[in-house]
């Protein structure tokens, strides 16, 4: 068949022939069922597309150009109806899987440290922080370290005081450390002076365990020792320790008192801002300048170099500063109690 | 030590309303401890009335009580009447009445109120209601106590029940404060309150004649056991006298009990002076008196009515018949006081305090003397005491001096200390002057004489404490105050931070805490059952337990960790991951059964003997999973907790510090025969992990399977790299194959992957495996299939080359293990 003219009215027509058909269309399946109507081969523009090539050769280029434009304005038509339908059918999705986001299933139980150790290291990042070092030692101890060396001689009273648990048998003198002070010795035994060490650990008597004692418990025992170190060093180093552990508002006391291995010695009360009832003085620990029989015992000369020790105990500083009411609490592993804390303290 | 504020009213100037606790407020800043307010519990009219008549009256609860009319004053009229519960008492006895308003111990108000149908206008007391003492069989009767007073009378004023106490903590350095004599100088120090010294108060009596010998055999650290020993005899006395209330009443307010008057002035001088006094029945001793050390197999009956076998290093009071008294610590019972005594001999004695000190501990006696002595008493003060003692026996026991008695004396040079005057304020930090540090120590006593500078300080005879400079300088700061002592903070070097072994605790812990687990804190004290569970290591014993059955500490911390999970269970929290990191001590170490003496650092060989002695301490990871990991949710069934957790958490926490965990499966001690494993890190067995066997869960009564883990920390630390090395990271595309082996039942997955490995070589990126697929077809063999990934560092694999990588590793697989490729 010969055709000798392609008119632009004809081609207009089957453009909006086809546009019309698409746009009746609602869901993408009618879409892709329509697709070869629309674009395909039964398309009335792809009909008038094949009558090109019967046109005289001189109208061929013009024909082509009109249609190639009708061409391009039905496909960017369809795409956009894919991509419009292909939108609407995801939201439809998205609205079917809708949960009870409240009920979701929990595949990790809460884990926690126990506060008691978040508190020793708690304790040890403040001194850490300080230009201090954190020093261990073995729980069971020499006598020796645990008592001779801390001024405490055999037939002293103050070591018939302590209710020491000794290991069988008793004449190999070893025993569960009472205090973390043997950490001392050994530090001031070890290390180069000067010395600024921070003890956290686990110490023992032989107490029974009632709502305010339990045989086995923890204490923070700090030692400094240098050339001229002073007991307001040692006041200025708890000041400083009391306030970022009870806020700025925090102070603290020192009452005379007595402990073998330090002299002056003084008992520790912080001034507690946070203190439930209201803010009040608190027995936090003990302290004093060590002892120079104690500076001996580590082959250091007490005319050359001086230092100061404080210790206290983490149970103690745990209940009033954390509200914990029974030492049962800290030492019964009930999980619901150590949840509550984390890794924060 | 318990201090009568009327007492210490005696010898220093106590403010007009001083309370106890006002007392201790002040006391306090010189260094001794508050401890509690004793007496004055009591309030309001409590008067002496008398029973004018009563009728007993039956009651339905089957009690009967007494209505009593009670005269309560000097005015006939002044009757009251009153419900009484008791019924010791007569028509015409005179008895304690607290009438409405007053307030008893413990806050119990007395008021008029309707009671079995009376109004009873107040309560007859008994001793227990008025604290007197513990006797509540029925209402105090004044007569027994030797009582006539005007009716109206007030019965505290009587009794003494206004009296209060303030009960203060003594130091052991502070000998001297066990005695109102050291409070009162010691509250003068806190307050510049006017001193009088009791000792100033009496002289002491010249006596002779009695024979008495001192002496020391085996002197303990070269120090004879007596140095000063006083004998004062007093006769005529009556030792059936009463003890004056006021007597009695500052005694029980100081903690003592009232014997007989003899034994109570004994004491009571005791506590006024500070020095322990003992009474003989001076007929009831043989002989003289002789001091020494006991000889093997002697033995003493005490005044407890105890006989006691004496060890050679008691110090003994002796007379013709033996052993009359362990020195310092007891008195026999041969030469008591009784109260046919009329001939009293006083001792005044001073001991060495470690003499002392290690007989009563080996008596199991400490007693009100021995703690005295321990600390030290004042070596002057004998002579004083002994005569404060007569004075008091004359006086209320109708004795007189006999002029009997004997002394010896050692002189005690007064300890001289050289202290620059500069030095208390070099360790203090606060500026003493001179006038300050000399004037200080002139109030504590001490001599003091200066010389350019340097003080030369010779110190009271009640302060053996002060031995060396540092004490003085506590004595300067101390009365100055410890108030002034300004804050500085020293500037320690640069530290170097936790230390690594610190760091990887911190991450281990953070790791399994992340993935759910609770970290427990247990006390180490095992049963030897608990101990034998997962190893056959000797168990270091203690010698003295809290419970004689937990007497082991812990050589492993999974028992400790699954009576804690026991625990929790039995509280209703049944899924549980809990974890511990702690100490274990293994038996083991070359005892040293002598330690170093003196002030000096030992040797590095006795020092490094002190350290072999000691046990292995050491410090384990530990960790158990029950009940649920998951628990049953909407849609999800539950996820059993067991081994494969444990071993999840292992992984993971070791992972965290960059350490690879492998498995070697075996039979382990503690663990399910079939589900148990060596835990190994780069070839060295660290620990274990598996599935508890069901024997250990069923003694905690733990249902369900239970997974375990323990590892030796201190050993995989060791094995933690020091320094992560980078390696290159393949960015090459993958190829990925999957390979099924048929292999024995008993092959495991992880030697199988090993081999694989290895026989891929370095082409293969990871493996893992995906199944284990068994069936009767397979027979007694199983099928593992894992999924290969290779990759080449430098170019993009062909097929070829990964499945060459792949038959090498079959080949090996082959070989080593008889594994065939799955059909």
């Amino acid at each position: 068949m010969q055709v000798s003219e392609l008119s632009q009215s004809e081609v207009t027509k089957a453009l909006q022939s086809s546009l019309a058909s698409l746009a009746a269309i609602q869901t993408a399946d009618e879409l892709k069922q329509a697709k070869g109507q629309l674009v395909g081969d039964a398309a009335p523009l792809t009909k008038l597309n094949s009558l090109i090539k019967s046109l005289p050769n001189e109208k061929k280029a013009e024909a082509g150009k009109m249609m190639g434009q009708a061409k391009a304005e039905l496909m960017q038509a369809f795409e956009a109806k894919e991509a419009q339908l292909e939108r609407e059918a995801r939201a439809q999705r998205l609205q079917a899987e809708k949960v009870d986001i409240t009920a979701a299933a929990n595949y990790l139980q809460k884990g926690a440290r126990h506060p008691l150790s978040l508190l020793m290291d708690q304790i040890s990042d403040v001194f850490v922080g300080m230009g201090w070092e954190i020093a261990d030692g073995p729980e069971l101890e020499n006598e020796w370290f645990n008592f001779d060396a801390l001024n405490f001689h055999p037939d002293h009273p103050a070591r018939a005081m302590q209710d020491t648990f000794f290991v069988a048998p008793v004449e190999n003198h070893l025993l569960l450390r009472t205090h973390t002070s043997p950490v001392q010795v050994r530090s001031l035994l070890e290390r180069d002076l000067p010395v600024y060490v921070l003890c956290p650990g686990r110490v023992f008597r032989t107490d029974e365990l009632d709502a305010t004692h339990t045989p086995v418990f923890h204490q923070v025992e700090g030692l400094a020792v240098d050339k001229g170190l002073t007991m307001a060093d040692l006041r200025g180093t708890l000041e400083h320790f009391a306030r970022v552990m009870f806020g700025p508002e925090a102070k603290i006391r020192l009452r005379p008192s007595y402990f073998p291995f330090t002299e002056p010695s003084a008992e520790l009360d912080v001034w507690h801002p946070g203190a439930k009832g209201g803010a009040r003085w608190v027995e936090w620990g003990g302290c004093g300048m060590v002892n120079p029989n104690v500076l001996l015992a580590a082959g250091i000369d007490p005319e050359v170099y001086s230092g100061f020790a404080f210790g206290m105990g983490i149970e103690r500083t745990l209940m009033f500063r954390n509200g914990v009411l029974d030492m049962h609490d800290m030492v019964e592993a009930d999980v619901r109690f150590s949840r509550q804390f984390g890794q924060v303290i | 030590m318990k201090v009568p504020l009327s007492w210490l009213g005696e010898f220093v100037e106590l403010p007009k309303d001083a309370t106890p606790h006002a007392v201790m407020e002040d006391l306090v800043r010189v260094g001794l401890e508050e401890e509690s307010s004793i007496g004055g519990e009591i309030t309001g009219p409590v008067v002496v009335g008398k029973v004018l008549d009563f009728v007993e009256e039956p009651q339905s609860n089957g009690k009967t009580i007494r209505w009593c009319q009670v005269q309560v004053g000097p005015d006939a009229g002044d009757v009251r009447g009153i419900v009484c519960g008791a019924r010791n008492f007569e028509v015409g006895d005179k008895v304690v009445v607290t009438l409405p308003g007053a307030v008893l111990p413990g806050g119990f108000e007395i008021a008029a109120r309707k009671t079995y149908g009376h109004i009873s206008d107040g309560m007859i007391a008994s001793a227990k209601e008025l604290s007197l003492s513990d006797d509540h069989d029925g209402i105090l009767r004044l007569i027994t106590l030797g009582l006539d007073p005007e009716l109206g009378t007030d019965a505290l004023d009587l009794l003494g029940l206004n009296e209060s106490a303030a009960e203060v903590n003594v130091t052991p350095d502070r000998g001297y404060c066990f005695s109102i004599r050291g409070i009162a100088r010691e509250y003068s120090h806190a307050t510049s309150r006017k001193f009088t010294d009791p000792a100033a108060l009496v002289s002491p009596a010249e006596v002779s004649g009695f024979t008495l010998k001192v002496g020391d055999s085996a002197p303990i650290h070269g120090t004879p056991g007596c140095s000063n020993f006083l004998l004062v005899g007093v006769e005529n006395i009556d030792a059936t006298s009463p003890t004056p209330s006021w007597m009695a009443t500052r005694l029980k307010l100081a903690g003592m009990r009232s014997i007989s008057i003899a034994v109570d002035i004994t004491n009571y001088v005791m506590l006024e002076l500070g020095q322990p006094l003992h009474a003989y029945d001076l007929d009831k001793l043989t002989g003289g008196i002789e001091v020494r050390r006991a000889k093997k197999g002697e033995k003493i009956t005490t005044l407890d009515d105890k006989e006691r076998e004496l060890h050679e290093e008691d110090l003994l009071i002796t007379d013709e018949s033996g052993p009359i008294g362990i020195a310092g610590v007891m008195g026999g019972a041969s030469t008591e006081v009784s109260d046919s005594t009329t001939r009293i001999l006083l001792e005044a004695a001073i001991f060495d305090p470690i003499s002392i000190a290690r007989s009563a501990r080996r008596h199991k006696l400490p007693s009100e003397a021995s703690r005295r002595f321990e600390r030290g008493v004042d070596h002057k003060v004998s002579a004083y005491a002994a005569a404060r003692a007569a004075q008091l026996l004359i006086e209320h026991a109708g004795g007189k001096l006999s002029g009997l008695g004997a002394e010896f004396k050692t002189d005690i040079a007064p300890a001289v200390i050289s202290m620059p005057a500069g030095f208390p304020a070099e360790l203090v930090g606060y500026e003493y002057s001179e006038k300050e540090v000399v004037a200080a120590l002139e109030m504590i006593g001490c001599n003091v004489s200066s010389k350019a500078g340097v003080l030369e300080v010779e110190a009271p005879s009640w302060r053996p404490d002060l031995q060396h400079k540092t004490d003085l300088a506590e004595e300067v700061a101390r009365l100055v105050g410890y108030d002034k002592i300004p804050a500085t903070i020293p500037v320690a070097p640069p530290g170097r931070g936790l230390t690594r072994n610190q760091q990887l605790r911190r991450k281990v812990l953070g790791s399994l805490v992340g993935a759910g687990f609770v970290e427990v804190l247990n006390y180490p004290f095992y049963s030897p059952e608990q101990n034998s569970w997962f190893s056959q290591l000797d168990a270091v014993r203690l010698e003295n337990p809290i419970q004689s059955e937990s007497g082991e500490l812990r050589k492993e911390l999974l028992p400790g960790l699954l009576q804690a999970a026991a625990r929790n269970v039995s509280r209703g929290s049944t899924s549980l991951a809990l974890v511990e990191e702690g100490s274990v001590f293994l038996a083991g170490g070359k005892p040293v059964t002598s330690l170093p003496v003196g002030n000096e650092r030992p040797s590095e060989k006795v020092l490094k003997e002190l350290n072999a002695a000691i046990p292995a301490q050491p410090r384990k990871l530990a960790g158990v999973v029950l009940g649920d990991w998951v628990p049953q949710q909407p849609g999800r069934s539950a996820i059993q907790a067991g081994y494969e957790h444990a071993i999840s958490g292992l992984r993971a926490a070791l992972g965290t510090i960059a350490v690879e965990v492998e498995l070697a499966q075996a039979e382990v001690m503690g663990l399910h025969p079939g589900r148990g494993a060596k835990v190994m890190v780069s070839g060295k067995e660290v620990g274990i992990v598996g599935e508890i066997h069901p024997d250990i869960a069923d003694e905690l009564h733990l249902s369900g399977r239970v997974g375990a883990f323990e590892v030796d920390l201190s050993a995989v630390f060791a094995l933690a790299p020091e320094l992560v090395t980078a390696q290159e990271v393949g960015v090459m595309p993958a190829a990925t194959q999957d390979l099924s082996l048929v292999v024995d039942l008993d092959v495991t997955a992880a030697e199988l992957m090993q081999t694989i490995r290895s026989g891929a070589g370095e082409l293969l990126e990871k493996i893992s495996l995906v199944d284990d697929w068994r069936s009767e077809s397979l027979g007694d063999k199983k099928s593992l299939t894992f999924s290969l990934l290779f990759r080449a560092r430098d170019k993009t694999l062909t097929a070829a080359e990964a499945t060459a990588a792949k038959d090498a590793a079959v080949a090996m697989a082959a070989k080593q293990h008889g594994a065939e490729l799955r059909a």
